[in-house]
């Protein structure tokens, strides 16, 4: 519910520390939450803490769902009841 | 027989600090102004070395204004107190529409302060004032005790002359205005608290503070009368300015988000943060709004300068009693954009 | 910005706005609420209620931490920080909020308590280490989006084992609240509001998973829909749950699949467990006392406990009288519906809470939407 962004792990640093950007700014910050995190990943950035992983095949799957949702009429997509 | 003539130590600027007499006005303090700011600023008036500066007057309307500057940390990218302080002054006169002529500053400095940092400062504040044709030609200095001053204020104060027939003034704003900015917005303030320890991030966005008197003398003459307002949004940022002019004018505002200039990593910083970047300083930026059939020709005149390469036409001046700074979200929905409250400051929810 | 420009773009919104329209049925209202206080932000800074048909809209819901904690919570953490030993460290989001007698955390400041803004809970441990003459104390709010990092926090100050770091816990959690919102049965008809169905949290839901709204959907018969912080990811919901309530299901949906699974952060939700117990009640601004709905240290960190170490004696504060941030705060009322909304209340001059969060309803109402409450339109230019 709080304020969490997107950011990329650019360099994993000791103590379960790493180096994530967000265009251009970088930060260092916590990824104790999340585990085997690897340079490239993407991470939900909450109060200096890694809180999950991004995964970018649901991330597509979320687009292709808001293009199927911009059609009226179009069968509602069985969305992901989990 | 002639008194033998006191053999006077120089500055041990490279370590030295300052202290109580340099601000008590004998030897020390005089010390302090040749050694240090006479060089610096490097210029007739202030060589004559008179408590005072005294000149010719201009013919027309004058302008004057004051600033005083206390920004912590002293020294970020992009700049320093010293070349924040002779832009924000320059600037203030400039958005009179008028040609800066002269610089005064004064210096608290508080017992302590390294002298380095202090020369580092004054040459920057004289390479400012170069810059932009300007001389600083009286100043002051006072020192207080340790604890009593962040590192040193400067307050600066300028005067200038306004062309004949060109009156800008925030309350001239019109229903139907356009309203044009003269690049990406949020650069300095993001810049500043990059530098802050206890926010914790890095970048490699640099403070826009620069001098628009150029930019502006370009405008004039571009449009002459038909500019209205002009005013750049330093603390505050663009909402600030626009919300001041709103008062002022007893306008309204209704502005795109789309049209809006923002760094993509002046926009990230601003999405860690949790701020908005219309709330943040800008100080090389100016705001003006223009009788609507010289917009096209002011915008032009401004993309031409290369302060005012990125401006855009941001929206238009509304009939609103109530003042509203309205604005169409790149979303397409509409929101108002506000003054922020007090200080401004980062949001973790 | 990659993951967050995508869900951004204006022209696929008014596309799935259209969408929404289309299949809201005409003679139906459809009331949702939006639970989290993120949420609310977005929804006015984008403008999305002027995207909707005039028979969608939303209820701003209390899932806002700042704006749910009781006056005297900020009182018992102003008396703290006055401590002379003590160095009480805090997220912005709280220095101005209005505590009894008109202070507030930032008053306190101003007049010598040793109050330090900080983005993270590692910067107060990081603190207490580098100044052990210091009794360092961090202000802990947050839903359960925020718990981990405090408990995670907590547990790196006792590895280090630092003898002067604390925390006045204050977090709280999130389906006990919707079912506050939701149990409406006991209460006289003109205090039910009428909600059809959730907009449930984003990053709590990232950390709990979507499995504890499920009971709630049941009993209730209301179906939520998981979203994300994105405007876009906020209209692809609105209109999944046009869907059930079409279809008349109540299910729990995710929409935000990219960082949220059924069954959550495993990690995070250990560390939680770890370090905190239930508290058998917690008083909340407009929800009252609510059982089992917050958290304070268990007893294997009571060392780490600022309310065992100061010996804090929670005293009740009233609010102020004309002010209704808790009906606000329930969906009862609209900000513009308090006297003091605009009047006295303002972000200058906060009387409530509501006002002074930035994801406050009434703050986002102020700053981003308050010019809808006049009645002439704006002369166009």
């Amino acid at each position: 519910m709080c304020l969490a962004i997107p950011v990329r792990v650019e360099a994993l640093l000791p103590d379960q520390m790493a180096r994530v950007t967000l265009g251009g700014v970088s930060k260092r910050v916590s990824i104790a939450l999340v585990e085997d995190v690897c340079v490239g990943d993407y991470v939900l950035l909450h109060v200096g803490y890694a809180l999950t992983r991004l995964d970018p095949a649901e991330a597509e799957l979320t687009l292709a769902m808001m293009h199927q949702a911009a059609v009226p009429g179009m069968s509602a997509m069985a969305g992901a009841i989990r | 027989m002639t008194a033998p003539r006191l053999r006077r130590r120089k500055l041990d600027i490279k370590t030295g600090l300052v202290d109580l007499s340099h601000g008590a006005g004998g030897r020390a303090s005089a010390q302090l102004v040749d050694d240090i700011f006479r060089p610096a600023f490097d210029n007739a008036l202030l060589d004559l070395g008179n408590d005072q500066a005294a000149f010719d007057v201009a013919a027309g309307r004058m302008v004057m204004s004051t600033d005083g500057h206390v920004i912590w940390p002293l020294f970020f990218p992009g700049g320093d107190i010293g070349s924040l302080s002779v832009h924000g002054t320059i600037n203030d006169l400039a958005m009179a529409g008028a040609q800066p002529l002269h610089l005064a500053a004064s210096y608290i400095l508080e017992e302590g302060f390294p002298l380095a940092d202090l020369q580092r400062i004054a040459i920057s504040m004289g390479r400012a004032a170069r810059a932009a044709g300007v001389a600083i030609v009286t100043g002051d200095t006072k020192v207080v005790e340790r604890g009593k001053a962040d590192g040193l204020f400067i307050t600066t104060t300028g005067i200038g002359v306004v062309p004949p027939g060109i009156v800008i003034s925030g309350d001239r704003a019109r229903p139907g205005d356009r309203v044009i900015a003269s690049g990406s917005i949020g650069d300095h303030g993001v810049a500043v608290m990059s530098r802050r320890a206890n926010l914790g991030f890095e970048t490699e966005i640099v403070s826009d503070s620069a001098a628009l008197n150029g930019l502006v003398a370009a405008m004039v003459g571009a449009v002459g009368a038909g500019l209205r307002v002009m005013r750049d949004p330093t603390r505050g940022g663009l909402a600030a300015t626009l919300n001041e002019i709103a008062r002022q004018s007893r306008c309204g505002f209704h502005i795109h988000e789309s049209a809006l200039v923002v760094r993509p990593d002046v926009a990230a910083a601003c999405e860690l943060l949790g701020l908005d970047p219309l709330n943040v300083a800008n100080e090389g930026k100016l705001v003006a709004i223009v009788d609507p059939a010289a917009a096209d020709r002011l915008l032009a005149a401004m993309q031409a300068h290369p302060l005012g390469r990125e401006a855009s036409i941001i929206g238009t001046v509304t009939e609103d009693d109530q003042g509203f700074v309205q604005m169409t979200t790149a979303f397409g929905g509409d929101r108002i954009v506000d003054w922020l409250t007090g200080e401004q400051l980062p949001r973790i929810c | 910005m990659k993951y967050i420009d995508e869900y951004r773009d204006g022209t696929l919104a008014l596309s799935i706005a259209a969408t929404i329209a289309a299949e809201a049925a005409i003679d139906r209202r459809y009331r949702f609420m939006e639970f989290c206080g993120g949420h609310t932000h977005a929804i006015s800074r984008y403008g999305l209620e002027d995207l909707l048909p005039a028979n969608v809209t939303m209820v701003h819901g209390p899932g806002c931490p700042v704006c749910v904690l009781p006056v005297g919570r900020i009182d018992d953490a102003i008396r703290l920080a006055m401590r002379p030993e003590v160095t009480l460290c805090t997220y912005a989001d709280l220095l101005r909020v209005p505590a009894s007698g008109g202070t507030s955390l930032l008053k306190a400041k101003a007049a010598g308590a040793d109050i330090r803004m900080i983005t993270s809970p590692l910067d107060a441990v990081l603190m207490a280490e580098a100044e052990p003459a210091r009794e360092v104390v961090f202000l802990a709010i947050g839903f359960e989006t925020t718990t981990p990092s405090t408990a995670l926090s907590i547990d790196l100050a006792h590895k280090k084992r630092l003898g002067n770091f604390s925390v006045f816990c204050n977090h709280v959690l999130t389906p006990p609240a919707i079912r506050a919102i939701l149990d409406t049965a006991h209460l006289p008809p003109d205090e039910r509001v009428q909600i059809d169905g959730f907009i449930g949290p984003a990053h709590v839901s990232t950390v709990i998973g979507t499995e504890p709204y499920r009971a709630l959907c049941a009993q209730f018969a209301k179906p939520v829909v998981v979203a994300g912080f994105e405007p876009l990811d906020v209209l692809q919901a609105i209109l999944m749950l046009v869907r059930q309530m079409n279809a008349g299901h109540y299910r729990v949906e995710n929409q935000y699949i990219r960082a949220v699974t059924a069954t959550g952060n495993r990690l995070a939700q250990s560390a939680m467990a770890e370090v905190f117990a239930m508290r058998d009640t917690f008083e909340w601004r407009g929800l009252g006392q609510l059982p089992h709905s917050a958290l304070r240290l268990s007893d294997a960190f009571a060392a780490f406990d600022a309310e065992r170490r100061f010996c804090v004696v929670p005293v009740a504060a009233a609010d102020n009288p004309a002010c209704e941030c808790a009906d606000v705060l329930r969906g009862l009322k609209k900000p513009a519906d308090c006297k003091l909304f605009g009047t006295t209340c303002s972000p200058e001059a906060p009387m409530g809470s509501c006002m002074v969060s930035p994801e406050g309803a009434c703050a986002a109402h102020w700053t981003y939407g308050r010019f809808r409450d006049r009645i002439p339109a704006r002369a166009a230019a």
